[in-house]
């Protein structure tokens, strides 16, 4: 019977006559008869956490993915990034681990100082003054900025590059079912967003919010200028899904003139983790700070004058607010947070310029070796991109995939898996069957992309 | 002997004193520790062709000057985290009666568990065939999930408990839309979490207040009168957030049935009858579970959780795909993917919270059935005992048995000696405990909600009924309990001025 349970069989009888009870079932005669389970739960007997341990570990071997098994080089949103031993072991302090919510500031200056921190990062590299606390991850930020961009414009249509990951457009559109949003989907050409202002088609309606990618998910560098006239053409509220490495080289969203920044911050030190958690990014001009989603941080001072932080603007959260809320976000993810602030605080200014440009050599590297073999064609045409690349290769996309895998490499993503056997506003054709996404990090060496490149030249034929 | 924290050297049970005990001093931020050219940072040598910033990103988007982040050393960045760790409480210092929030101890296992290269080192976009690992954790996870709560099916996707609420109502809403039927409304009881309300509003619902009656359960009469076919579900926790088992659950499970509507249970207080009695079993449509709160993730500062919905079987249609699935036997694959026919479609970017989801299988899996009841037991025991031994040093606004929490009340203490809920939690900081929450549930007035959960020792009770017990006699002796906490990192904060003066990061300090 392993558990973690302190009471003694001594101390279970005193309790139990303390209450007055016989017998640990009476604890639950509050509960109709007929509604109790009568049986014990069908679930395996317990197990001794060697035992469990080693079942994970038999589980975690049947992951060929794994990023110690396979050379990755899988993005779209998720990237295999240096997170080094002294991050996890500063982040993994039980301190920063086994806490809560900072509900009692007085015992928990040292999550409130370090989110503090964070949001101080995340405000520089967005370029906008303000940033909350973290959201679930990009996805839920994505659709956190779209509420605020709606209750800020008063309007519901929100244009959607197709440019953003095809997974979170898919979950904004969930959410919209909810929300009565009315989600357009403005198609990409040649990696780029086509606006339906850009035509001077007046049969649209004038939207709310516009959100766009940068760099978005195909990899490519967008003008965010185009973007901006059409928001201050309409009043809409412009909302960019930035990358936090490539910002570290990319003029800000900030100077674009964002209204709202968001972003996936796993790249800023959170390991793959098959997806989850993972870390949304959320940062807002200056007129928006009322309608900031999750939870935010602030300097103060205790009743001695001494600095303090503390939850400010509480008056915005849901369990005020209750009904009249427009976010239902309690928790985010601190403990993300918290990796994010070490490891930017390990990068420093110079480290993460280094992480960004080392991804952008290696890229380049990449993609213009990739594109020399025979039968390799881009999908994006001339447009700049960074962070990752779309090619389309001669055989189906998953089954490069499949083959890659045999030689030992992660060979990206098929875009099939991203967008559907259909494609979207995104890539459509035999792009769609054919796509690879690929992304190389830091952390691939010039000789793992030869490698990959000699594979797939081999693989593909 | 009675320091300010009134502990005795060798008394037992939970209460942290360890902190501060390196001084008080308040630790300069990260920028403050920053020195122009000094760096920690250590890459990988790649080989890669040294290719300029100018000749990879084109003029216009180039950034002029680098992101100005910190600039210290490793061993700066070491001393500053962890100095900050020592100004933190932890339930690995000490006991965290939290109500609500469920702050057991959680087993270091589960940290190894999520650490696995073979689970952590994962991309999530890898196909099926390349992480059937993974997949087999997703499907026995649903599994055991389903059977605790009596579910047909699951969803692993929503990323904490209010996603998994928010999924729920789309659920609802997609279920009456599928029979052709438009419902605006959705009930929920007074004394509900914050959450509930705001998810309605963001489930395109309207909120209708029912009032609880005078045994703090849902008044049923209150509930029958605003029942129609407007209505498209009722959300309820139960026990509920007085810590109290709803015994009118088949009847309001029956009324709400009667007019088409559904049930939605919040989970945030399962961990009180596990192995007891299951939502599916008391009429329940829909159920979101708390992982974290449940079966063990440490709460990270305010995240990461999860927040799987289990649904009944009219409903598992429309869950959010794609779902992890056992495949037919002689498929390439054991596990794969599929899309239910009605989906809402996607509610998080990939999969869910992956290594919190491994967490709870691994935690399950070292207590098995057997051990989840003992969960239960316990967990409700020691609330009940904190409700007994306290009961004459504190109200008991609903002094009947509870279940995993008690709600007390500081109303007389405040009435006679002017002390707040707000004073007794600050002072009992000072003993080395966290504070109960206060101020909820609403309905209660300077309500004191203690969970002392099921990893708590006598011991530890005995230490936390005993503090509770004394700063309650400080009150009727005079103390000025407003002064409190005096021997933690900072003393009472103003929270006015931080709303006022909005200092939000380091750049915003004047």
């Amino acid at each position: 019977m392993p558990d973690y349970l302190p009471h003694t069989d001594d101390e279970l009888a005193q309790m139990l006559a303390f209450l007055g009870l016989s017998s640990l079932d009476e604890l639950f005669a509050v509960v109709p008869a007929a509604l109790r389970l009568g049986r014990g739960l069908d679930l395996a007997d317990g197990s001794p956490e060697p035992d469990v341990l080693a079942r994970m570990e038999g589980l975690g071997a049947a992951n060929r993915a794994r990023t110690d098994r396979l050379v990755c080089f899988a993005g779209g949103g998720a990237y295999d990034h240096e997170v080094p031993p002294v991050v996890r072991a500063l982040a993994g302090r039980s301190e920063f681990v086994t806490s809560y919510t900072p509900y009692q500031p007085e015992v928990a200056q040292g999550i409130l100082q370090a989110v503090f921190e964070f949001q101080t990062m995340v405000a520089r590299l967005a370029g906008l003054p303000v940033a909350n606390a973290s959201l679930y991850d990009g996805a839920n930020a994505l659709v956190e900025a779209v509420n605020l961009g709606v209750a800020a414009s008063g309007r519901q249509t929100v244009w959607l590059s197709s440019g953003v990951q095809p997974h979170w457009r898919a979950v904004l559109k969930t959410f919209a079912a909810g929300t009565g949003h009315v989600v357009v989907d403005v198609p990409l050409e040649n990696g780029e967003t086509v606006w339906p202002g850009e035509s001077g088609d007046s049969g649209v309606e004038a939207p709310g919010v516009l959100v766009v990618g940068y760099p978005n998910y195909l990899g490519c560098l967008e003008d965010i200028g185009v973007a901006r006239r059409i928001c201050d053409a309409t009043g809409a509220l412009l909302v960019v899904v930035a990358d936090p490495v490539a910002a570290a080289i990319l003029r800000s969203p900030g100077e674009w003139g964002a209204d709202v920044v968001v972003g996936e911050g796993q790249a800023l030190g959170t390991a793959l983790s098959f997806g989850g958690p993972y870390l949304g990014l959320f940062a807002v001009a200056q007129r928006h700070v009322r309608r900031l989603p999750g939870r935010l941080v602030g300097e103060t001072v205790d009743i001695e004058g001494t600095r303090a932080y503390v939850t400010t603007l509480r008056a915005r959260e849901q369990d005020i607010r209750r009904e009249k809320a427009t976010s239902n976000v309690c928790t985010n993810q601190t403990l993300m947070a918290v990796y994010a602030a070490v490891q930017l605080g390990w990068l420093g200014t110079t480290g993460l310029r280094e992480v960004a440009l080392r991804c952008a050599r290696g890229t380049r590297f990449c993609r213009e070796s990739l594109l020399a073999l025979d039968g390799v064609q881009p999908i994006t045409g001339a447009t700049p991109t960074l962070r990752e690349f779309a090619i389309r290769t001669p055989i189906p996309g998953r089954l490069a995939i499949e083959r890659l895998a045999d030689e030992g490499y992660l060979g990206g993503l098929a875009l099939a898996d991203l967008t559907g056997d259909d494609g979207d506003g995104s890539v459509t054709g035999d792009d769609v069957e054919h796509g690879l996404l690929v992304a190389v990090t830091e952390k691939r060496t010039r000789s793992e992309v030869e490698g990959f490149v000699r594979t797939l030249d081999k693989v593909v034929r | 002997m009675t320091a300010v924290g009134g502990t005795a050297v060798g008394a037992a049970g939970g209460r942290a004193t360890s902190a501060p005990i390196m001084g008080s001093d308040a630790e300069p931020t990260l920028f403050e520790l920053s020195q122009s050219g000094r760096s920690s940072w250590q890459l990988r040598t790649t080989g890669m062709p040294d290719w300029d910033v100018d000749d990879l990103v084109p003029a216009v988007y180039r950034r002029d000057t680098p992101v100005p982040l910190a600039e210290v050393s490793e061993r700066d960045l070491v001393g500053h985290f962890t100095r900050l760790s020592h100004r933190q409480f932890s339930v690995d210092l000490g006991a965290y009666p939290l109500g609500s929030c469920t702050m057991k101890y959680n087993p270091k296992l589960c940290d190894t568990v999520a650490g696995l290269p073979g689970l952590a080192g994962v991309h999530p976009g890898a196909p099926a065939s390349l992480s059937q690992g993974w997949l087999q954790i997703f499907v026995e996870l649903e599994e055991a999930l389903c059977e605790v709560t009596g579910m047909a099916a699951a969803t692993l996707q929503p990323a904490a408990g209010a996603a998994g609420e928010l999924t729920g109502l789309l659920l609802m809403r997609a279920y009456h839309s599928a029979r052709g039927e438009s419902r605006h409304r959705v009930i929920i009881p007074d004394s509900a979490h914050g959450t509930n309300p705001a998810s309605v509003t963001l489930g395109g619902y309207e909120t209708v207040t029912v009032p609880s009656d005078e045994r703090g359960c849902v008044d049923l009469a209150a509930l029958r009168s605003v029942l129609d076919t407007d209505v498209a579900g009722i959300m309820l926790t139960n026990p509920n957030t007085l810590g109290l088992f709803e015994e009118d659950i088949e009847a309001i499970a029956g009324a709400i049935h009667e007019v088409g509507g559904l049930l939605y249970y919040d989970g945030a207080n399962l961990n009180a009858i596990l192995g007891v009695v299951r939502p599916g079993d008391m009429g329940f449509d829909i159920v979101h579970m708390n992982l974290h709160k449940t079966f063990a993730t440490p709460h990270g500062g305010g995240g990461p959780g999860a927040g799987p919905v289990a649904v009944s079987p009219r409903l598992v249609e429309f869950l959010p795909g794609p779902r992890p699935v056992r495949l037919p036997p002689g498929s390439a694959n054991d596990y794969g993917y599929a899309t239910p026919a009605q989906s809402i479609g996607r509610v998080h970017s990939w999969h869910g919270n992956a290594l919190v989801l491994a967490r709870a299988l691994a935690y399950m899996e070292v207590h098995g059935g057997d051990g989840l009841r003992r969960v239960a037991e316990r967990a409700v025991l020691n609330a009940n005992w904190i409700r007994r031994r306290l009961s004459d040093a504190y109200d008991v606004p609903f002094d009947r048995p509870c279940m995993h929490e008690v709600v007390l009340s500081a109303a007389s203490l405040r009435k006679k000696y002017g002390t707040k809920a707000l004073d007794v939690g600050k002072r009992l900081l000072e003993f080395g405990f966290h504070a109960p929450t206060v101020y909820f549930p609403l309905i209660v007035d300077e309500a004191l909600m203690i969970e002392p959960t099921e990893t708590e020792s006598l011991q530890t009770l005995e230490a936390l009924a005993a503090a509770l017990e004394t700063i309650a006699a400080e009150a009727a002796s005079g103390e000025p309990l407003n002064e409190a906490p005096r021997t933690t990192p900072v003393r009472r904060v103003d929270e006015a001025r931080a709303a006022r003066t909005l200092v939000p990061t380091y750049d915003a300090r004047s």
